[in-house]
């Protein structure tokens, strides 16, 4: 609940009590809480992760890869193709690192990550739909959809489960 | 059956190429991808003559008329070619971003002539520019026929581009309305072809998927270009398919079970067209 406070400070003293409850129902931030599924697998690779935004009618925005970013010669950009909803959707215009998009593999586990409105690209109001795929070397590829809207209503705003290369994904607002 | 054969053995004796696609053998050529990314990227394609699709056990596919061209349309080199006793494969480098094309094309001329009184079919690999001097002196009622096949695929390294199909208005040739790298199983492609660089109506088109080794049923899709040239293709399933578009051919069906067209029969003028098609599970 930082973000509210914050915007109290700069909203002022005295209307800040007053439009505190109608910031608290008009959130910044969606936090996206990713499970990536323990396998017991003979060789296991952490998977390529593509987080992108669809909204009908607009192409779609990638809002974050997790790929091996680091390796010589950007060697690691030879399997986006493999995260192939995402390349096809969005990836494949895209140029790699990608500025505030690329990141890390992630280790199995609850992985966060949060992004601001305007990230999502969802300064428009409307629906839309965050779109999950995970792709894994010498594994499987899974790929999860959670509608959302926005203005959204701060807390829970979605979820949706794997069975495969995902676990649970849960988005909040703030 | 037996049309079929007799089909293929008129193939040869005219054209004498194994490039020829109507023929009963498929020729095919298969990059190691048709959907890349990253920065230093290869493709690595098996080329061959089967039967059986996509299945090395025939003959190679001869390299010789076998080029390559980036999107900006300029051509690159093949490298590491090898031929092999079933199958030859060789390597391109993918510098550039978007759709390169990888094409082996042959125009030739089939045709007949008559000397001392006998009807002789051109000699194998006679082409325009060769005709005069393989004809042997005295040679006279020289018939001939364009014979134009094309055999290409298209791989493509990020965003799909389509700087690469402007037509040369030679033979059969293929102007996508759907891009051949963006194909997936459930949704309808649409292909335009040209004949000599005007869109061909009613020209045959075959569509048959890779794997035929182990099923029992062909799956083989006949589809004909409607009156712009173009045909529409729902893909069943994500995998490999050979696509095969030809001019329709009444000399097989005129011969019919009574085999091959006499030598004599004025030559038809043929034009061939092969792909193979990459389709995406969604």
């Amino acid at each position: 609940m930082q973000s509210p406070s914050r915007t109290l400070l700069i909203g002022g003293s005295l209307s800040a009590v007053l439009t505190a409850p109608v910031l608290a129902a008009a959130p910044a931030t969606m936090d996206v809480t990713i499970t990536i599924p323990q396998l017991k697998v003979a060789e296991y690779h952490r998977p390529y992760v593509a987080i992108w935004v669809e909204k009908a009618g607009a192409p779609a925005k990638t809002v974050a890869v997790w790929y091996d970013y680091d390796m010589k010669n950007n060697e690691g950009t030879k399997w986006l193709r493999d995260v192939r909803q995402w390349w096809r959707a969005s990836g494949r215009t895209m140029t790699f690192p990608a500025n505030g998009i690329t990141g890390a593999t992630r280790a199995p586990g609850a992985q966060k990550i949060s992004f601001s409105r305007a990230q999502l690209g969802a300064t428009a109001p409307g629906n839309y739909v965050l779109v999950i795929e995970a792709a894994r070397e010498v594994g499987g590829r899974e790929l999860l959809r959670i509608p959302f809207t926005w203005p959204a209503k701060a807390g829970p705003g979605g979820r949706a489960a794997g069975k495969t290369e995902l676990g649970a994904v849960t988005v909040a607002f703030r | 059956m037996k049309k079929q054969i007799w089909g293929f053995a008129a193939t040869v004796a005219l054209a004498a190429m194994a490039a020829v696609p109507a023929s009963a053998h498929r020729q095919w050529m298969l990059p190691s991808s048709t959907v890349l990314s990253g920065d230093d990227v290869w493709v690595t394609v098996d080329a061959a003559v089967s039967n059986d699709l996509f299945y090395f056990e025939h003959q190679p596919l001869r390299l010789d008329a076998v080029h390559a061209w980036a999107p900006d349309g300029s051509e690159v080199s093949i490298e590491n070619k090898a031929t092999g006793r079933y199958r030859s494969t060789f390597d391109v480098h993918l510098t550039q971003k978007g759709t390169y094309r990888i094409a082996s094309v042959a125009d030739m001329l089939m045709g007949s002539y008559e000397l001392n009184g006998k009807t002789e079919r051109l000699p194998r690999g006679t082409t325009a520019a060769n005709l005069a001097e393989r004809l042997p002196a005295g040679a006279t009622n020289v018939q001939t026929a364009e014979a134009n096949n094309r055999n290409e695929i298209f791989v493509t390294v990020g965003e799909p581009t389509t700087t690469l199909f402007k037509p040369t208005g030679k033979g059969i040739e293929m102007v996508p309305v759907t891009h051949p790298n963006d194909l997936f199983a459930g949704e309808a492609a649409t292909f335009q072809f040209l004949l000599d660089g005007k869109p061909a109506a009613d020209l045959p088109v075959t569509v048959i998927p890779g794997g035929i080794r182990y099923r029992d049923q062909l799956g083989q899709i006949d589809l004909k270009t409607d009156a712009e040239g173009k045909v529409a293709v729902t893909w069943p399933e994500p995998g490999l398919y050979w696509m095969n578009v030809t001019t329709p051919q009444t000399a097989r069906g005129e011969g019919g079970e009574g085999g091959p067209p006499p030598a004599s029969a004025a030559p038809q003028r043929r034009a061939g067209y092969v792909t193979t098609l990459e389709v995406m599970a969604p």
